[in-house]
C-alpha cells in the first residue's frame, strides 16, 4: 500500500490561506489505511484548521468534507462534479497520485495536497509503517531472499553489504537493520548463500524512464516516456 | 607492465606503507601541500580522501593533482555516492590522462552521515562495479560499450573490513572485489592483531596484497566518539582502555605509540604486505610513527 503522512497544520493553514472555499477531500484506499487521509483524518483536520482559526481570529474560510472510495481512480472521481462546483479549492487527503489525478480531472479546479506521500510499504505494527518497494521495475528479490536491497539497504548497492554495519544495524541509523545482513541471514537459512556471491551488474535505470506507464493492452509497447 | 610506481612497490614483496590526507574545505591548499612535502619521500604511496564521511571539501582528483605535481604517488580515492557512472567514468579517465594511475574503489558513506544532509545520495555503482567499470575501462570500451580514443591502465584496489562483528558477508564482498580486479585492499582500522590474522588466513588464499588499516587515536574520548558515529569504525576496549591511561595531554602520543607497536609487529610477523595509517587530521605525526615502528631510520 501507498503511505502517507499529514502536513503539519500550519503548512495547511499557509495552503489554503488564499481561498475561501475548500472542500476537505479524503480517500478510502490506502490513505484510509495509512490513517493520514481518510474520513476519521479529514473530519479531525477539519476541526483543527478552525480551532487554529478561531484562535487567530482570521476564520473566513468555508469548509465541506468529503471522502471519495479511490481518489486515484477517474472513475470514482466523475461523482464530485456537484461537489467540487461551488469550491475556491480542494484540500486533497489523497496521495500524491489522488492529488494528480483530481488535478486532471478538473481543469479548472485548484487542488492542493494535503498529505508528503512517503513510500509503499507495509505496517510493522499500529501505527508504524515500514517501506518495502521502490517500485525499481526491475524485481530481484528471487535473487535477495525476498528482501530488497533497492529499499531496505539505505544505499541500494547489489552486492553485498558496505563497510558501515555495526551489530546489523545500518550506519544511518542504530535503530534501522542492515538490509543486507538481512538478505545475508536469510540466505543462509535457505541454504542459498551462492546467490550472494554472484556478481551483479549496474542497475538499468531505463526501467525507470519517468513517467512510467504499464500497459497490458495486446499491441502496446510498454515502458518510454508518457506526460 | 605495472601501472605505478606504488604498483611495482606491491609486487615487490617489500613492506608496503601508504598513508591518507583529507583535502581542504576551501581553496587554501597551503597546509595540504605542507602534508604532502612532508610525507611524499617517507611512504610509498599517499591517499587523497574524497569527500571522507560525506564532508564536502576539495576534489580527491585535485589533492592527487597536487601530489603528483609535487613528485608524490597519489592513490585516488573514488565513491560510488556523489556521481553516476557517466561522471565516474570521466573522472577515470581524468586522472589516468594527469598520470593518476592508483585507484581506491570505495561505495561510500551515506550522505547522512555528512554536512550535506539533504543530498541526493547517488550510488548508480557499488564498490564491486566501479572496480568492474574501471577493468571496462582498460579494455578500450565505456561501459556503453563503445570505443575510447585511448585507454588507462589502473592499479585498483578496494576496502575490506576485517574485524566486522558479522564477517561472513565481508568476506563475501572481498571475494567479488578480487574477482572484480582489485589488486590491493587498504582495509579499515584494525585494533586488534588477532582479527588481521584470521583475516589473512582466509585472505591469503587471493593474490592481493593486503595493506592493515592503522589509525592514529588522539584520546579514548576520540576513540569512543568514532565507535559512536564514524561507520564501520570498531575500536577495540583493550586500545581504549591504554588510551585511557595518558596524562592529560598526551593522548595523542599514546596513539602514536599504539600504531607504531601495531606497524612494527605486523611488519616483524609479517601478517601482511604493508600498512595504511590514517591519522585523521594529524598526519604530520606520521613521519614520527613510522620511526617509532622501526619502518623508517631516524633522522641522525
Amino acid at each position: 500500500m501507498i503511505v502517507a503522512e499529514q502536513k503539519n497544520l500550519d503548512e495547511i493553514l499557509r495552503l489554503i490561506e488564499p481561498y475561501p472555499k475548500i472542500l476537505i477531500l479524503g480517500c478510502g484506499t490506502c490513505m484510509t489505511v495509512c490513517g493520514a487521509g481518510g474520513e476519521r483524518e479529514v473530519s479531525y483536520l477539519h476541526s483543527a484548521i478552525r480551532v487554529a482559526q478561531s484562535r487567530e481570529g482570521n476564520g473566513a474560510h468555508s469548509f465541506t468534507e468529503f471522502t471519495v472510495k479511490r481518489q486515484c481512480d477517474p472513475e470514482f472521481l466523475d461523482g464530485l462534479v456537484d461537489r467540487v462546483e461551488n469550491v475556491d479549492a480542494v484540500l486533497s487527503l489523497g496521495c500524491g497520485i489522488g492529488v494528480q489525478a483530481m488535478a486532471e480531472r478538473f481543469p479548472d479546479l485548484q487542488v492542493l495536497p494535503g498529505v508528503n506521500t512517503c513510500f509503499m510499504g507495509m505496517p510493522k505494527e499500529w501505527g508504524i509503517w515500514d517501506e518495502r518497494c521502490a517500485a525499481c521495475g526491475d524485481c530481484r528479490l528471487a535473487e535477495t531472499a525476498g528482501i530488497c536491497p533497492i529499499t531496505r539497504c539505505t544505499k541500494g548497492i547489489l552486492n553485498g553489504p558496505c563497510a558501515g554495519s555495526k551489530k546489523g544495524k545500518c550506519e544511518v541509523s542504530k535503530d534501522m537493520d542492515c538490509g543486507w545482513v538481512l538478505i545475508y541471514q536469510r540466505l543462509e537459512n535457505l541454504r542459498q548463500l551462492e546467490k550472494m556471491r554472484r556478481y551483479y551488474p549496474p542497475r538499468n535505470f531505463r526501467t525507470i524512464p519517468r513517467p512510467r506507464r504499464v500497459s497490458i493492452k495486446a499491441g502496446t509497447e510498454q515502458g518510454g516516456n508518457h506526460g | 607492465m605495472a601501472s605505478s610506481l606504488f604498483e611495482e612497490k606491491l609486487n615487490s614483496g617489500e613492506f608496503v606503507v601508504t598513508t591518507e590526507i583529507g583535502p581542504p574545505k576551501g581553496t587554501d591548499v597551503s597546509e595540504m601541500i605542507h602534508d604532502i612535502e612532508l610525507l611524499k619521500d617517507k611512504v610509498d604511496a599517499i591517499n587523497v580522501t574524497d569527500h571522507q564521511s560525506s564532508v564536502m571539501r576539495f576534489p580527491s582528483v585535485g589533492g592527487c593533482l597536487l601530489v603528483k605535481e609535487l613528485g608524490g604517488e597519489p592513490i585516488l580515492q573514488v565513491t560510488c555516492r556523489d556521481r553516476n557512472r557517466l561522471a565516474l567514468q570521466a573522472d577515470l579517465l581524468l586522472a589516468y590522462s594527469r598520470g593518476i594511475t592508483n585507484v581506491l574503489c570505495l561505495t561510500g558513506d551515506s550522505v547522512d552521515v555528512g554536512d550535506h544532509k539533504e543530498a541526493k545520495p547517488v550510488f548508480d555503482l557499488d564498490s564491486v562495479q566501479l572496480l568492474q567499470t574501471a577493468k571496462t575501462l582498460e579494455t578500450g570500451k565505456d561501459m556503453g560499450g563503445n570505443d575510447l580514443k585511448g585507454v588507462p591502465t589502473f592499479c585498483l584496489g578496494a576496502s575490506v573490513h576485517p574485524e566486522a562483528d558479522l564477517i561472513e558477508p565481508q568476506l563475501i564482498k572481498f571475494d567479488k572485489k578480487v574477482s572484480a580486479g582489485a589488486q590491493f585492499f587498504q582495509t579499515q582500522g584494525i585494533f586488534d592483531l588477532a582479527g588481521l590474522t584470521r583475516f589473512m588466513q582466509y585472505a591469503s588464499q587471493f593474490n592481493a596484497k593486503i595493506l592493515a588499516g592503522i589509525i592514529v587515536m588522539a584520546s579514548a574520548r576520540m576513540a569512543k566518539y568514532m565507535n559512536e558515529n564514524v561507520p564501520g569504525i570498531i575500536v577495540s576496549q583493550a586500545v581504549i582502555d591504554e588510551l585511557a591511561t595518558a596524562e592529560k595531554g598526551k593522548g595523542l602520543q599514546k596513539g602514536i605509540n599504539i600504531a607504531a607497536r601495531m606497524i612494527r609487529t605486523i611488519r616483524e610477523e609479517k601478517m601482511c604486505h604493508g600498512v595504511h595509517i590514517m591519522a585523521v587530521g594529524n598526519e604530520k605525526t606520521v613521519p614520527s610513527i613510522l620511526e617509532a615502528a622501526g619502518v623508517i631510520s631516524v633522522p641522525a
